[in-house]
């Protein structure tokens, strides 16, 4: 483990923080295209965050000190997960200390801290909303975890740099098994950060909301480094993705700066691609009904089951 | 030596409980004296099996008790230690725990519950160092009948003493069934040690028998699916340190019969007795967790979520027979290895969790999810070492659930290389029911902690709750303790466990990293954890943005009401309840239980809403069960008239029959 291998896994990490929210102006731009609205601006997730970091915070009377911990905990959690998931070389020194279920389990953490949090100040918005998000996380969970098990078996491995560096030495297309992982995968994406078809990060609406409802009681830093780590939270999710589905590009020996040549341009060009196509699910799709979504993750969870069936079956 | 130590031990805790007797009704002197003594006992028993465990030696003993012909035989070998450890160490926080919980006024007297509370220990140790199926089961019986006494402590009502009952009878047909066992295991030899039964050739089908019995005896004490309705009337009618230590450690007495049995006594296990296991442990766990889902009372929610950790351990289990009988020793070892590190796991993120809810319990008096709330602002020792065990029974690194997990998942990655074409291809799908399971476990979790300790008080009452004494705070202390250092060091776990796994399945889970801090189970395939790393990354992570924001931030913290979207007039009824936080997991798989609802009609003056939720599985197998029970018992009634006179002709026919069978013979 030298110290090279180190300054990249920070740099990794680095990226990340710098490139998630940009990632969501990039999709809020997408989208208003798609709808032919004027576009934001790309930068304007930046803005909302240096405009939140320089407000007074308030807090409600009755939280607690785990309402105070949760932002920093979640954000970390995510901040991390990025440095596991192999977004532009596969020599990640951390992936060795967690493997891809540690992952799951980092945002199941995350996940847990949240919706703890939610619940803290007892308030009937936050109750609703911390239990609709465990609706979702307790059927996207494991349809995420059979995802990542199909990759693993055809890897024999449950590192994410190994799965990576394996997919991408063989031949281009996916085998079966994949692809039905992949579209359990899709579905899982959008449940996990709140996108359209299951939640509507614009709307405050009471008979709809999820991920809003859980942090109405947060302000100013605190809800800074939740939405953060919400933008953080999809930037690993379509990263997870591209490293299961779309592992070209990135480096797989030493990140020098040859390799780096290749994988920035790389990722940001599949970024730029998979924002298009989250913009256009989100466009041509409708919200649903809360009672819903189990269907939705359902089929996730069943899709991603199939997966592995296929999988099995063929031996690919 | 050492098993020589660890008898002495177990007659300390039998010493310690006849002492309760001498003042009876003296609080200080079960409580603050005998009780932490216990605990001692306790401690020095994890050292020495520890020892035992690291040693890897068999230790034998015969001591001349029991049956003419049959003395109690003793045999200290790493299974029996591991559980040993467990034992000792769960118990040692449960009875610190416990000499602050006992008080004068509840129940039995403190005495007598000393005495009952440490018999219960001393025949939990004599179960598992057991050499021969009499002490066995003797043991086994002194362990039921004990904990009976403890779950009816409160006597005097009508509920608990129909869980007591429930609890005796579930226990006894267990019991039966393992009697049963031990008759196929000796093979016609008619020797009943355990020496005698590992060399005993038994025909394939009475194996195969002696193993369904085995896990049927075993499955109605563990709390298998169908076999757990015991478990959530019991654990909440007992006090709650004998239900921490209910199910905390003698769920696991079952988990070590079974693989006392399948593993070591019926010698190679045929690959396919492993499916029953891993079928009712997939079941187990899935039920468990939705059940756990939807109660509303906090002792039952832990029942069910003991339940769904049975169901994991037994998974583990059979899988390992699966594995050991396909000839794959070493990924059996890791299967079996990751059923023993989620006994140990449990043993003390539940007994944790169940004495929190004694904690709460002694201080609102509420089972009730619905009246509790905000206990976080007046009971902060409680509420913070409860987080721990919530967070590591939910199965989240670094925390110990996780690494018992995660082996798991690893061993069943490795099923590819199994020769059974159907069973290749289903056992994956077990993969999925497992994961299921614990993203449910996250959902009880956050409803567990979220309702109890979080929110606003529910009830004016609450607010005159106060912390727990600080007996009480070094057992939860130990217990969280234990959570942590578990889910750090899993290394040196299994290094000790290596032994276990050397003497039942032939191998031991190879070390394929060169760090201390790496777990690296799998030779060959690069998967690896290593949590203090993690740890340390996620801890540097959350301090660096913890002092980036106070370097940049110059604002200040302002408290005010809560805003909740400007809604005024938010009272504490707002929040969830119990019943309203499962609802999702009543709604979406509704066939599963029995709901019976009665809703408020639009005119009604004082609108009422109720819900009850019942285990179909009472309609569909014990109702039916009982009444067949009922008519067979008549049917046999008959033939007891109560006359002197037809008893008389009963044993005249006898013996004309008999004669008749002697002359004929």
């Amino acid at each position: 483990m030298s110290a090279i291998e180190w300054i990249t896994q920070v740099l990794e990490v680095a990226l990340a923080l710098a490139a998630a929210p940009v990632f969501l102006g990039w999709l809020n731009q997408c989208r208003a295209w798609l709808q032919n609205r004027r576009a934001p601006s790309l930068w304007l997730p930046y803005r909302n965050l240096r405009k939140l970091f320089h407000k007074e915070a308030v807090i409600a009377e009755n939280a607690s000190p785990l309402f105070r911990i949760a932002p920093y905990v979640v954000f970390g959690a995510m901040a991390l997960a990025a440095g596991i998931i192999p977004s532009m070389g596969t020599q990640l020194p951390l992936v060795v200390s967690a493997d891809a279920i540690a992952l799951v389990g980092l945002f199941a953490a995350a996940r847990m801290f949240m919706t703890l949090a939610a619940m803290d100040v007892g308030t009937a918005f936050g109750t609703l909303g911390a239990r609709r998000e465990m609706m979702v996380g307790f059927l996207a969970e494991p349809a995420l975890l059979m995802v990542i098990f199909v990759a693993s078996m055809l890897s024999s491995s449950t590192a994410l740099p190994v799965i990576t560096r394996n997919l991408a030495s063989g031949h281009l297309g996916l085998s079966p098994g994949l692809a039905f992982s992949a579209v359990a995968f899709v579905l899982v994406l959008l449940a996990e950060n709140a996108r359209i078809p299951v939640d509507n990060p614009a709307t405050h609406l009471e008979l709809t909301m999820i991920h809003e409802a859980m942090v109405l009681e947060y302000s100013a830093r605190h809800l800074a480094l939740i939405e953060w780590a919400a933008q953080l939270k999809l930037f690993n999710y379509v990263c997870i993705g591209f490293a299961l589905f779309l592992p070209w590009g990135v480096a797989r020996a030493q990140i020098g700066p040859l390799g780096l040549l290749v994988a920035i341009p790389a990722l940001a060009a599949k970024l730029a691609a998979a924002g298009a196509g989250l913009a256009l699910i989100e466009t041509v799709s409708a919200k649903m009904r809360v009672m819903r979504i189990p269907e939705f993750l359902a089929s996730a969870f069943l899709f991603a089951v199939l997966g592995l069936l296929v999988h099995v079956l063929l031996g690919a | 030596m050492l098993l020589v130590g660890c008898v002495a031990l177990l007659l300390g805790w039998t010493a310690i409980g006849l002492a309760g007797l001498l003042r009876p009704r003296s609080v200080v002197l079960s409580g603050r004296v005998l009780f932490p003594l216990g605990a001692l006992l306790g401690f020095a028993l994890a050292v020495l099996a520890g020892a035992s465990l690291l040693g890897g030696g068999i230790e034998r003993l015969v001591l001349p008790l029991g049956l003419p012909g049959l003395p109690a035989h003793l045999r200290l070998d790493p299974l029996s230690s591991a559980f040993l450890v467990l034992l000792g160490a769960a118990s040692g926080g449960i009875s610190l725990f416990a000499g602050g919980y006992f008080r004068a006024g509840e129940g039995a007297a403190p005495g007598l519950l000393c005495l009952q509370y440490h018999l219960f220990l001393a025949s939990m140790g004599l179960v598992l160092l057991a050499d021969d199926a009499y002490s066995f089961l003797v043991a086994w019986e002194a362990m039921a009948l004990s904990s009976y006494f403890l779950v009816t402590t409160q006597h005097r009502l009508a509920e608990i003493r129909r869980a007591g009952f429930l609890y005796l009878l579930m226990a006894h047909v267990g019991a039966i069934c393992l009697l049963l066992a031990f008759g196929v295991l000796q093979g016609g030899s008619g020797l009943f040690t355990f020496a005698a039964m590992r060399a005993a050739h038994l025909s394939p089908g009475w194996a195969a028998a002696a193993f369904l019995l085995a896990l049927l005896g075993f499955g109605a004490k563990a709390g298998l699916v169908p076999l757990h309705v015991w478990l959530p009337e019991a654990h909440p009618a007992a006090p709650s340190p004998v239900s921490a230590l209910m199910s905390g450690v003698m769920l696991k007495t079952a988990v070590y019969g079974v693989l006392r049995v399948g593993l070591d006594l019926l010698g190679h296990p045929v690959w396919w007795w492993g499916l029953a296991p891993l079928a009712l442990g997939l079941l187990t766990i899935v039920y468990g967790a939705l059940f756990a889902a939807v109660q509303t009372d906090m002792k039952r929610l832990l029942a069910y979520s003991s339940v769904e950790n049975i169901g994991i351990a037994f998974t583990g289990v059979g899988l390992t027979m699966v594995f050991a009988g396909s000839g794959m020793p070493v990924v059996a070892a890791l299967a079996l290895l990751a059923t023993l590190y989620h006994c140990l796991n449990h043993s003390f993120m539940k007994s944790l969790l169940f004495l929190g809810t004694g904690a709460v319990l002694h201080a609102t008096g509420e089972r009730n999810l619905g009246r509790l709330g905000g206990l976080m602002h007046r009971m902060p020792w409680v509420a913070w070492l409860t987080l721990v065990g919530t967070l590591a029974i939910a199965g989240l690194p670094p925390l110990n659930g996780f690494v018992s997990e995660w082996l798991l998942l690893q061993s069943f990655l490795f099923t590819d290389g199994l020769p059974h074409a159907l069973v290749n291809l289903l056992i994956p799908m077990g993969a999925a029911l497992v994961a299921l399971g614990a993203a449910l476990a996250g959902y009880v979790m956050v409803k567990f902690y979220g309702i109890i300790f979080l929110g606003q008080p529910r009830e004016a009452s609450l607010v005159h709750a106060h912390d727990c004494g600080w007996l009480e705070r070094i057992g939860l202390l130990w217990l969280a303790l234990g959570c942590v250092l578990l889910g750090l060091f899993p290394l040196q776990v299994i290094g000790a466990l290596g032994a276990v796994t050397a003497e039942l399945v032939g191998a031991v889970v190879p070390q394929a990293s060169p760090h201390w801090w790496l777990l690296a189970p799998v030779p060959g395939r690069p998967v690896s954890y290593g949590p203090v790393v993690f740890l340390t990354a996620t801890l540097a992570v959350v301090l660096m943005t913890v002092l980036i924001v106070r370097l940049t931030y110059r604002q200040r913290v302002r408290r005010a009401p809560a805003w909740d979207c400007g809604f005024g007039a938010l009272t504490a009824r707002m929040q969830d309840t119990a019943e309203g936080f499962g609802q999702p997991i009543r709604h979406i798989f509704q066939p599963f239980f029995e709901i019976e609802r009665e809703l408020p009609a639009p005119a009604d003056r004082a609108p009422r809403y109720r819900i009850a939720i019942a285990e179909r599985i009472w309609k569909l197998l014990y109702e039916p069960l009982v009444r067949a029970v009922e008519r067979l018992a008549n049917t046999v009634a008959r033939v007891q008239q109560g006359r002197i006179s037809v008893y008389l002709l009963y044993s005249f026919a006898t013996l004309l029959v008999l004669l008749a069978v002697a002359m004929a013979s």
